[in-house]
This record gives C-alpha cells, structure tokens and sequence, in this order.
C-alpha cells in the first residue's frame, strides 16, 4: 500500500501541544474541583486546587503567546487564515462527511495537504478555541487572580461574579472542545494514525508514497 | 511585665485601619445632611467642648481662663454621635447629672457605666435584637470579661459613634468596612490594644499569609465571619473564638452551604431567596465566591450538553464500528 507523508508538525509545535494539553487538563480538573467544591467530597482540596489552577493559568498564558508567535512569524500562519468565500459551503460539506459519509465509507471531501492541514469544521473549530475562548479563559483568569482590576459592579451583579462566570462558561466550552478534540484523534486511516502523526510529525495518508516537508 | 510593642505592627495594622476607616467616613458624610433636626440644647451644650478639638477652661474661683487640648478619647464627633445608634438621647441620659457642672467634678470619673443589658433587658423594642443571647454568647467568647477584665460591649460598640449597619443593610462593602475598623481599633493599635491586656499585639498581615488574596478578603468579609461562632438566633454572631478554633477550611465558605449565610449574608438572606437560579444569590450583587455562587440553570445546561456530547460521540464510534465491521 503506498502511504503519503507529509511533515505537518515541526517539533516545537509537537511540544507546544502536548504542554498546553497537559495544562488545559490540569486547569480543566482544578476548575471542576473549586467550582463543585464541599466539605464533604473534595475532589481536588481546595487550597492546593486553587494554587494549582492560578499557576498553571500563568503557563497556560506564556504557552499560548508562544503559540500566536508561531503562528504570526512562522509558516503554521497559514493553516489559520479562513477564506471566507465558499467557506458555509465547504463547512457544510465536512460535517456532512462527519454525520453520514464517514460511516457509508466515503472519502474525506477536503485531503490534508502542504497548504491545507486543518479541514473547514477543523479550521472553524480550533480558531475559535485558540483565537477567542481560550484569550477570553485566560484575560478573565488574570482578571480573577487580580480582582482589584475588575469594574466593581455592572447592572448592580459585582463584576468579579461576572467574569467569574464568563470564565467558568469559558472554561465549559474547553473541556467540549477537549473531549470532542480526543475523539477526532481516532478519526483516520486507522484509529491511531492520528495519534501517531501529533508524536512523529509526520502525517500520513494513505495514497502515494512521497515525502514533503515543512518548517523542519 | 509590659506588653512588647512592635513599630512593624503598628505600620500594616494602621494601614488596614486606614482602609477601614476611610470606607467609614463616606458613611458618615452620606448619613448626616441638612435635612437632619437641629442638635438638642442639652447635647449642644456638652458638644460646645467635647465636640470640638480644643475648649476653654474657667476657673469658678478666680475666672481665669485656659485653652486646652481634648483628647481624642473625650473628643465626640457631631455628626457621627447624631446619626449614630444612641443619637437621639441626650447625654444625661446615660451619663451622671454631674457633668453638668463646670469644671465637671472629680465624682464624674466614678460613675457607674451602664451596659448593654442595663437598658435594654426585657425592653419589648429590643427583642428582635436578642441582647440576652449576645450576653450569653459574649461571655463564651474569648472578649468574655473573664478572660480580659474591663472588656465590656463598648470596648468594641462605641456607644457614641456606633450605628446599626448589619441590620439595617445597604452596602455589603460598608458593613465590612464598618465591623472591621471596630475590630482594628484595638488589634490594629498598641495603644488601645495595651490598654485591655498585656500581650503582643499579633501581626495582622503575617497571621493571614495563609490567607488566598488576602486583601480581598479583608475587604470583603469581615473579621468575626471566620473568627466567631455562628447562631442561628443572632443576626451578628458575638462569640468571639481563639484563633485555633477559627475558620481555616476554605471550603466552609467555598460551597454552596457557605456559612457566609449565615452570618454576612444573614440579613439579606431572610429577605429574599435565591434568584436567577444562582445559589446564594445574595452574595453575587457584592461579591463572587468561587464554589457557593454556583448557578443551578448553568449547572443543569452544562450538565445536559456534556451529556449530549458524550452520547453523540458514543453513538458515532458505535456507527463507525458497526461500518468498519461491514466493510470486512
């Protein structure tokens, strides 16, 4: 069988990814931890989960800035820019492909490429998480760690309550992600063949035997 | 054996004082305004000197005349005595007929003081505040007058200054500020501190470094929520506890059985409910406290989309399995 290798993850974002996966898990349980906090069943005791969240929140910041850099000054740009012409449609056709196609063993409408890593659902899904939830986790999470720099009261609900919320509703739509993000892994060739190419690099299709690379 | 003073105590503990009392005076300046009736002659009379910082001294014998300081502790302020708990009575009233003669004689300093108790035991307008129980709970406390001698309601209630400002409501940063400063008259300065026992003043900021966000939670709750003993029949809780038996488990107040409830809280809580689903609703127009503002609609729709998600994502490997073993 002839197999297409493409080098779509240089190392440095192989190690940026598993970081930040490592923190968003951290930051996922201790936030589960205090927001259900109880005397009575402590998942996570409540001091060290704090401590724990607002350190990990701090990385989670200096990871991600290290992450917009590469995606500003390095060709992984690319992979982030939406066109918005033809982009519904496109997106339409790749969920369509998700729901229905996938299980009458249909091709995936859009082959991953050297210019196009991430399909349309793909592309939609992670410049939101990255571009605006994950901003708007951290923005409101420095806000908490220093609240004297939130407005005291807004529509007479106290402000810190707010941003509270906002976060936690944030932090809500990271863990979906997170879950819907591991599922994903299994959805290739074969089931691990995702999991394989975010270890090594190297994506592979199953085609033709050839070898491109970037960024390396 | 004197007390040990040391000058780092009184330079963080002032400055909590100052924040305290600084939220205190624009109390003050919004209580008392024009509308306000004219001050009684009898109380004008005693104000004339000891509302004032300094006041003229007259020998009866020879008419001589002196200018002297009064002191601080002498010293009523106007404003805060007539918008204050006591204001309208006027000063014979709870104080010797004595001081009515000029110079005030030596027997003025002999007078009995009156107590909480004295006036307001089987008083049918002082019920609700359940003085008979403070007296109990304040005797259980570490203020009990069995541990300090000469610690009385007025070592911390003022009783020309002191103002209803749990009970009446209004502004939860207000009624912090307000209890607090009462609390840091004496463990935020040696020399009212000194005056009641001897012992090193604790150093406020370095007792509470185990403290999360410290400042905010001095800004926010007050001393005698984590160092008092909560009852169910009292609005402001009055045993005062030692440090070791004090809240140190951040989850008493971090949960949605918070006992902020049942003592910040307390009064707004009988009002009213939870609202917008929020548990503890009270606390979320004033503050936020991570694990007891839960909202039980975000509960319920978080709860239900995870739910979703993991049963479309079973459903769609189930699918996926069932191709997969089809194509073979």
């Amino acid at each position: 069988m002839k197999k297409k290798k493409l080098y779509l993850y240089p190392l440095w974002l192989r190690i940026w990814h598993h970081v930040n996966a490592g923190l968003m898990i951290v930051l996922i349980l201790t936030g589960i931890s205090m927001q259900y906090s109880s005397p009575d069943y402590p998942l996570i005791r409540f001091d060290i989960a704090v401590d724990t969240h607002s350190f990990t929140g701090i990385l989670l910041t200096a990871s991600y800035f290290i992450f917009l850099l590469g995606v500003l000054f390095t060709s992984i740009g690319r992979y982030y820019v939406v066109k918005t012409e033809g982009f519904v449609t496109a997106f339409g056709k790749q969920l369509r492909f998700y729901l229905y196609g996938i299980f009458r063993g249909e091709k995936s409408p859009f082959a991953v490429t050297i210019e196009t890593k991430f399909n349309p659902v793909q592309l939609f899904s992670y410049n939101i998480v990255m571009h605006a939830i994950i901003p708007f986790t951290f923005i409101t999470g420095w806000g908490l760690i220093f609240p004297e720099t939130i407005v005291l009261s807004v529509f007479g609900y106290s402000g810190i309550m707010l941003t509270s919320l906002v976060h936690a509703i944030a932090g809500f739509f990271i863990s979906v992600f997170l879950v819907i993000h591991l599922y994903v892994i299994t959805i290739g060739p074969t089931t691990t063949t995702n999991l394989k190419s975010i270890i090594s690099g190297y994506h592979e299709d199953i085609e033709t035997e050839k070898t491109e690379e970037i960024d390396k | 054996m004197p007390a040990k003073i040391q000058i780092t105590d009184l330079t963080f503990a002032r400055r909590l004082l100052i924040i305290a009392a600084f939220g205190l005076s624009n109390l003050t300046a919004l209580a008392y305004d024009d509308k306000h009736p004219p001050i009684d002659p009898e109380i004008q009379q005693c104000l004339d000197c000891h509302g004032n910082y300094r006041y003229t001294l007259t020998d009866p014998e020879f008419g001589e005349t002196v200018v002297l300081k009064m002191y601080d502790e002498l010293r009523i302020d106007p404003i805060e005595y007539l918008t204050a708990a006591h204001g309208k009575f006027i000063c014979t009233d709870c104080h010797s007929p004595d001081y009515e003669t000029h110079p005030h004689p030596i027997s003025v300093k002999f007078e009995y003081q009156n107590t909480c108790l004295d006036c307001h035991a089987n008083d049918e307008h002082s019920l609700k505040f359940n003085f008979d129980k403070i007296e109990e709970e304040f005797q259980l406390s570490i203020h009990g007058d069995h541990f300090i001698e000469n610690f009385s309601c007025w070592s911390c209630h003022n009783p020309h200054t002191y103002r209803l400002t749990t009970r009446e409501g209004g502004r939860i940063a207000d009624i912090v500020a307000f209890n607090n400063a009462m609390c840091l008259e004496c463990h935020g300065d040696i020399s009212h501190y000194a005056v009641l026992i001897e012992r090193q003043l604790t150093h406020m900021l370095s007792k509470h470094e185990w403290l999360p966000n410290q400042s905010l939670h001095f800004r926010k709750i007050r001393c005698i929520d984590c160092h008092a003993a909560v009852h169910e029949d009292l609005l402001v809780a009055h045993h005062v506890l030692p440090a070791s038996e004090s809240v140190r488990n951040c989850v008493e107040c971090h949960s949605t059985n918070s006992i902020l409830m049942g003592s910040l809280y307390k009064h707004k809580t009988v009002e009213r409910r939870n609202r917008f689903g929020f548990f503890n609703a009270e606390i979320t127009t004033d503050a936020y406290i991570i694990g007891a503002n839960r909202n039980f609609y975000f509960n319920v729709a978080s709860a239900v989309v995870f739910g979703l998600v993991i049963i479309g994502i079973a459903i769609h490997a189930i699918l996926r399995y069932i191709h997969f073993r089809q194509r073979r």
